[in-house]
């Protein structure tokens, strides 16, 4: 068999089949009576050991060998679970992770070091005394299912007979393309292939199997379908109706028994339904309760791996030039619906109003496909959630909704670090301990959720925990040693302005810097890595009941809201979700503050951005009164004069291109109704500390 | 006429344009477009020579003056003041020049080296200069002329 032609099948298949392990034995840490998990997470590393032998990568083989006799005894009842079975399993899973990313990069996996997990999981082994004898052998490689699994003798009572291969089931089409194939005098055949019961890569198998046929003739049907094959979604038997327009029948079944693993092959003519007599569907061959427990078996196998397929992958930077040719297409239809409306024409009224639909259902068309589930990111936290608990010596129940929650793109790749840090902070500072909880009469298992929800034109990400709160006054002892607040000004805080403080840079109130967090590095790092993505951070918390950091996204990074203006004959946009306010102001209220214009704004004293010099802008006439735009940045707050507000609107970002990278102050561009093309203000930059 | 194949295949393809009274030319594959002048959005806190970016059928291209970037005097736009369009190194940017009419092919043995300066132009930004039968043609060194590091550090360095 060569290789590399599967690497890529068996690094995939492997990925899923980890994720399955790390989910099942999470269930299993929960329940450690649950005996489907136990199945399913030995199955899931039965599937690994075979699929590695067959790709030859042994050491991930000695692993798995020892996870399945550990698992094996516990399936058995020779052994109980305990915690450090748990914590051993987990570590022999990061390990095949290790190995498989190994094999990713194409490195040697010898160079990775299994015998500190191999011995763990022999000594788990040892004190439930027995398993198989250590060491694996190849033969242990092969399914050790239950007997009964076995596929039955050639040519017995299997399905291989005249009678079952008539009890093809064929739509009217396929039987109709079946008889005009005759009727040209092309031999149509019936063939079945049974593959062998040990087979590891069966979707590879079927995949030859088909590859093979189609080289000899058209493919009218295949059962299971194509997609059930490449799911793996099969027992051993595939059958296929081929009309033959090259070489032989005997050419087709020599080749087809020359695959591999390929156990029995029978070719024969095929004859329409009609012209014999059709036994009832009934006779359908499967082969008793354990055919069917097989099928069960790749079924469950097939749920766990039906997502993401039927999918292309696509570059992201095709959908953007996708969105480029859609936003043009946009300013051309503004500008016919115009025409249209002066022109008067009723017809040509009516199809551009068409048209306008259409193209807002391709509008969010083209946005939804650049959506991706949370999901993705959420994956990995259930495990990491629990691996803090551990290690923090605390009792966590971790609980995700809204995984299918859809995002940009670009900000999903941004708020995993973010998601992780505050985490991590809800184990380590949210939650007491187990003898902490109990005195404050709570439940010793502390409660961490992660949600994700859409609303409006927003995404929101909610991190709680139900813990001890934020301590007002700690934080505000913490704020005051620092000298981030007079002590005068402590009492007149309001609780979200104390919390605010938590994202100061540097600030942390773990009093012990433990390993997991409080390294300084924290919520300053969070927000401002949200915000780079156009988002936001709030948190809400009730002492002694818990904390609630509230993550808010734009559901897309290339369309935002934005407010235009025009200043000195130029129009500029503002994204929305930096302004404040609009405002008017008086000119005799702007005071000059060391040579720092500044205006009275709610009670504070706010920095002028003097526009018309930072843009060299010429404003024609000042005037008594003017409208200024209140912009902030987390707690700073600036402003600007502007001539007129010409109102809010969607509008699609795009960058200034590669000449022009950085410039200050000017976030990008953005194409008109019109036409024209008005740059985009990023506030942040006049309001930098 | 071996000799003569290899003498054609030694030609390259070049879009020519006017700056003034000299002729200059670039390379006809690193041209995207020529388009007639248009409203141009400025671009604060950039070079002077950077007049600011169009729209150009949905992608934001920034445009430069290639008289004010070679230091020349600047003339008012006219009817033939023409946009050229050039992509080098995955930028797109659009050339302001005062007339651009002609495609001619350029044997490649009759450029020469640049002398130091041409026409006011630093030979840094040339490629060579072609004599041809009755016209001189000046060829650009795009690298040189669109140098994105360079515009970053005089947008830093003039405010």
């Amino acid at each position: 068999m060569e290789n590399s032609s599967y690497l890529h099948m068996f690094i995939e298949e492997t990925k899923e089949h980890l994720q399955q392990l790390n989910e099942q034995l999470l269930i299993l840490e929960k329940d450690h009576s649950d005996q489907e998990a136990i199945h399913a997470v030995f199955r899931s590393a039965h599937t690994i050991k075979g699929m590695a032998a067959t790709m030859g990568f042994e050491p991930m083989v000695w692993v798995t060998h020892d996870m399945e006799n550990v698992l094996d005894a516990i399936r058995n009842g020779r052994a109980s679970i305990t915690p450090d079975h748990m914590d051993v399993l987990f570590k022999a899973v990061d390990l095949l992770e290790t190995q498989l990313a190994a094999v990713e990069n194409g490195e040697d996996l010898n160079g990775i070091d299994t015998s500190e997990v191999v011995e763990e999981l022999q000594r788990l082994l040892g004190e439930s005394g027995g398993g198989e004898p250590v060491g694996p052998s190849p033969a242990s490689a092969a399914a050790p299912g239950p007997a009964g699994a076995e596929a039955p003798p050639e040519g017995g009572s299997g399905p291989s007979a005249e009678g079952a291969v008539q009890a093809w089931q064929l739509d009217a089409f396929q039987e109709s393309v079946a008889k005009e194939a005759k009727r040209e005098g092309l031999g149509v055949l019936q063939i079945l292939v049974r593959i062998d019961e040990g087979c590891v890569l069966k979707a590879a198998r079927a995949y030859m199997v088909v590859d093979t046929c189609e080289e000899y003739g058209e493919l009218v049907k295949v059962e299971p379908s194509v997609e059930e094959l490449e799911q793996g979604k099969m027992d051993q038997e595939i059958r296929l109706l081929l009309i033959l327009k090259r070489g032989t029948p005997e050419a087709v079944r020599d080749a087809l028994m020359g695959i591999s693993e390929v156990r029995h092959v029978s070719v024969e003519p095929w004859t329409a339904v009609a012209e014999s007599v059709s036994p009832p569907p009934a006779a359908t061959p499967k082969a008793g309760p354990a055919a069917k427990a097989a099928a069960q078996k790749e079924d469950l196998k097939a749920k766990a791996s039906t997502r993401g397929l039927k999918s292309v992958r696509v570059d992201i930077e095709r959908l953007d030039a996708l969105m480029n040719l859609f936003s043009e297409l946009v300013i051309d239809r503004t500008r016919i619906e115009e025409l249209a409306k002066t022109s008067g024409h009723q017809e040509l009224l009516a199809t551009v109003e068409h048209m306008a639909r259409i193209s807002s259902d391709l509008q969010n068309l083209v946005m939804t496909i650049r959506m991706v589930p949370v999901e993705t990111v959420f994956n990995r936290f259930p495990r990491m959630v629990r691996d803090l608990a551990r290690e923090m010596g605390k009792q966590v129940e971790f609980v995700v909704r809204g995984g299918d929650t859809g995002l940009d793109r670009t900000v999903i790749d941004e708020i995993g670090d973010p998601l992780v840090h505050l985490l991590r902070n809800a184990v380590d500072h949210g939650l007491e301990t187990p003898e902490e909880r109990r005195a404050a009469g709570k439940p010793e298992t502390g409660l961490v959720q992660l949600v994700a929800y859409h609303s409006g034109n927003q995404v929101f990400i909610e991190v709680s925990d139900d813990g001890r709160g934020v301590d007002r006054e700690k934080v505000i002892r913490k704020a005051i040693e620092r000298g981030l607040i007079d002590p005068g000004q402590a009492n007149s805080l309001t609780d979200g302005q104390v919390y605010d403080l938590l994202f100061q840079p540097g600030f942390s109130t773990k009093e012990v810097v433990s390993d997991v967090s409080g390294r300084g590095v924290g919520l300053d790092v969070v927000k401002s890595k949200l915000e780079q993505v156009g988002g936001k951070v709030q948190v809400q918390s009730k002492p002694g009941q818990g904390t609630k950091w509230i993550i808010q996204l734009p559901l897309t990074l290339s369309i935002i809201q934005a407010m235009l203006v025009s200043i000195a004959g130029e129009k500029y946009a503002v994204p929305l979700h930096s302004i404040v306010e609009t405002a008017v102001i008086a000119r005799k209220d702007i005071r000059d503050l060391h040579g720092q214009q500044v205006i009275p704004f709610r009670g504070r004293v706010i920095p002028l951005i003097d526009l018309e010099q930072l843009y060299d802008l010429r404003r024609p006439e000042v005037r008594d009164e003017e409208n200024v735009l209140i912009v902030r940045r987390g707690e700073r707050y600036g402003a600007f004069i502007v001539d007129e507000f010409l109102g809010q609107q969607e509008i699609v970002l795009k960058s200034l291109g590669r000449y022009l990278q950085q410039v200050f102050s000017i976030a990008g561009a953005t194409v008109l109704g019109d036409g024209q093309v008005a740059l985009i203000i990023d506030c942040n930059a006049f309001l930098a500390a | 006429m071996e000799q003569q194949g290899r003498e054609l295949a030694q030609e390259i393809k070049v879009i020519v344009f006017q700056l003034g009274s000299e002729e200059y030319g670039v390379e006809v594959h690193q041209v995207l477009s020529i388009e007639r002048m248009q409203k141009i959005t400025r671009v604060p806190r950039t070079p002077a020579f950077v007049k600011g970016v169009i729209n150009l059928r949905g992608v934001v291209t920034p445009v430069i003056d290639l008289r004010a970037r070679f230091g020349l005097p600047e003339v008012e736009y006219t009817e033939d003041t023409r946009i050229v369009v050039v992509s080098v190194n995955d930028m797109e940017v659009g050339l302001i020049v005062d007339a651009a009419n002609d495609v001619i092919d350029v044997p490649v043995n009759r450029i020469d080296p640049p002398p130091a300066v041409v026409g006011g132009v630093k030979a840094d930004y040339l490629r060579g200069v072609a004599k041809l039968d009755d016209r001189l043609l000046v060829l650009l060194n795009l690298d040189r002329v669109l140098n994105a590091q360079e515009v970053a550090q005089l947008s830093a360095m003039s405010w």
